[in-house]
């Protein structure tokens, strides 16, 4: 059995696991663009702040590849498939065959049209390692910058760069911060904290005009800059797909098993879209959790194993300046905000937990995912208990003899 | 694999475990030195009410969702089936207290995560909560 997996990075490590949990002999070989083994794309903030050591940023140890009888080809793009001769042509001019194929390419950083933006000479996207070096290079103590953008890489873009740079204004479309995740109270403490640490956010307003080292927004405001982060979102990547057949939505469409509609072509990760089982509809999830698991999937399915991914929806924790941010799931029926030593908000509709927001108070915060993720009837646990404090005493006793008592 | 199981019957609440777990992880010599006038964090935690009260401690999962979620691969799934946390490689992001069904997983002084591992990483090699209960309310037993 001969397995190609195009894009070196988590969706892609989930598959190598899920192909020898099942098959140790077949041959393994993994396309990658970027020229680095594989890396966590969320540390790289961590890296310029001097969080993480160069060392750490690397996902998996440098035994991986060998370990697993991967033949890796770094640095290399794969430019097309065919799909009915069942071979991948690449950017060193080999074409490779194979039987079973991932595409698992993530997502690129995407860059709208904005008026005048040609004339700024120092533009990045925060995406890759390259990026948050050459951004690094660019920028010094007395730089001021301007972010496009107050999504999750945005903001862990200010937060890098705080000590490294003089200024950071924070400019996006949208009213709140992090609109999709947060409720205007949750984004409202979130905005004050970067205040606090010297950013300014503007809402609500975008760039009408850039010249070189200024921009005009629509709201008339002026902002200087030195640089310029791009970071209004992600596209995925799905033209490979797309231009040998196979059916593309807004990401790569696969079924549970993480096949695309090309027959021996499976996709997992930021490049495809799943179906959220909180939220009831195909998204791109483009979550890391999202990719490692939809890889794995796909690597049990691509080597002779069942397995289905029917359990997918939004997760996203991360901390910024300090502060714990903490979600799940959608922010769908009734809101119910509960006391807490910082902020939480409970979803519920249907007497089933759907989602939730935390600022802060996150202790045994993945007892309320696992409710969401189960499908909890709330009348079977000690609701208001666990609104108060997540724990395993608001279960029946059965139902904790099996989580203490057995095994999980 | 060997785990530790829990009779919640036997459980007096008397937080021993935790006080152990502190300890065996602390690479102190001994119980006082470790937790004397020090902020000290347990991986296995006492729930008690009225009248139930029992310790909570990672499983162990087949399959762990807090290693799917680590964005740093401080958590992996050993080959012996525990689930082990390089605490070099954490950076505090609570990933992993997001996906744990159970809330096994805490949070120490300094902000990285910190979970139940048996006991395997240090000194003891085998759950030092579990040899001080003094009921043998956790038990560490292949089941
Ligand atoms: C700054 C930052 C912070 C983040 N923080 C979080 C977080 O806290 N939590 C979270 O859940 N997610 C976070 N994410 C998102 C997370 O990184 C992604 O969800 C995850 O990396 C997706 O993994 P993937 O394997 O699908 O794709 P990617 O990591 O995007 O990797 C795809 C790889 O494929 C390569 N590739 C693309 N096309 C080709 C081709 N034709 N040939 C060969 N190679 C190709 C690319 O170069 C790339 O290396 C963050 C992202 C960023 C940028």
């Amino acid at each position: 059995m001969r397995y190609v997996l195009i894009g070196n990075s988590i969706a892609c490590v989930g598959a190598v696991e899920g192909i020898r949990a099942n098959d140790k002999e077949g041959r393994i070989t993994i396309v990658g663009k970027e020229k680095y083994p594989v890396y966590s794309r969320p540390l790289i903030s961590y890296y310029l702040q001097g969080k993480v050591k160069e060392r750490n940023l690397f996902y998996k140890t440098e035994a991986f590849y060998k370990d697993n009888g991967c033949e890796a080809m770094l640095g290399t793009e794969a430019l097309s498939i065919d799909a009915s001769r069942k071979t991948v042509k690449l950017s060193d001019g080999s074409v490779v065959p194979y039987d079973k194929l991932l595409v698992a390419t993530g997502s690129s950083p995407f860059v709208p049209p904005m008026n005048g933006l040609e004339k700024v000479a120092i533009k990045h996207t925060f995406y890759t390692l390259d990026d948050a070096r050459a951004l690094q290079e660019s920028v010094n103590q007395n730089s001021k910058v301007l972010i496009i953008g107050c999504g999750l890489i945005g903001l862990k873009c200010a937060e890098c760069l705080k000590d490294l740079v003089n200024k950071i204004t924070m400019v996006d479309f949208a009213e709140k911060i992090l609109p999709a995740c947060l409720d205007g109270k949750a984004s409202g403490m979130v905005k004050l904290n970067l205040e606090e640490n010297g950013i300014e956010v503007l809402l609500g307003t975008s760039v009408k005009e850039f010249e070189a080292n200024s921009a005009t927004l629509t709201n008339g405001k002026e902002v200087d800059f030195d640089a310029v982060v791009l970071a209004v979102g992600v596209r995925p990547n799905v033209s490979l797909v797309k231009d040998a057949g196979g059916a593309v939505g807004r990401g790569i469409v696969v079924d549970e098993r993480m096949r695309t509609s090309l027959a021996d072509v499976y996709a997992a990760g930021d490049c495809v879209e799943n179906t959220d089982c909180v939220f009831g509809g195909c998204r791109v999830l483009a979550l890391f959790p999202s990719a490692f698991t939809g890889g794995r999937v796909a690597g049990i399915n691509m080597s002779g194993g069942n397995a289905a991914n029917g359990m997918d929806f939004a997760v996203n924790s991360t901390k910024l300046f300090g502060q714990s941010i903490m979600t799940a799931g959608c922010m769908s029926g009734e809101q119910l905000e509960t006391e807490s030593t910082g902020y939480k908000a409970l979803f519920v509709q249907d007497n089933k937990l759907k989602g939730y927001i935390i600022i802060d108070d996150i202790e045994r915060a993945g007892i309320y995912t696992a409710l969401i993720r189960n499908g909890t009837d709330l009348s079977t646990v000690d609701f208001e208990m666990l609104q108060r404090k997540p724990g395993l005493l608001a279960f029946d006793k059965e139902v904790r003899q099996s989580i203490l008592g057995g095994e999980v | 694999m060997k785990r530790v199981y829990v009779k919640e019957e036997w459980c007096l609440g008397c937080h021993l475990c935790e006080y152990n777990c502190a300890f065996a992880n602390s690479n102190e010599r001994d119980m006082v030195s470790a937790l004397k006038g020090k902020p000290w964090v347990s991986a296995v935690q006492i729930e008690e009410s009225a009248d139930v009260c029992f310790a909570v401690a990672c499983r162990h999962c087949k399959e762990p969702l807090c290693v799917t979620a680590c964005i740093t691969g401080a958590l992996t799934k050993a080959e012996d089936g525990s689930v082990r946390i390089d605490r070099d490689k954490c950076v505090g992001c609570h990933s992993c207290i997001m996906m744990c069904p159970y809330g096994a997983v805490v949070m120490d002084g300094n902000h990285v995560a910190n979970k139940c591992q048996l006991c395997l990483t240090n000194k003891f090699g085998q759950p030092k909560c579990v040899e001080g209960c003094p009921n043998g309310a956790i038990v560490y037993e292949e089941r």
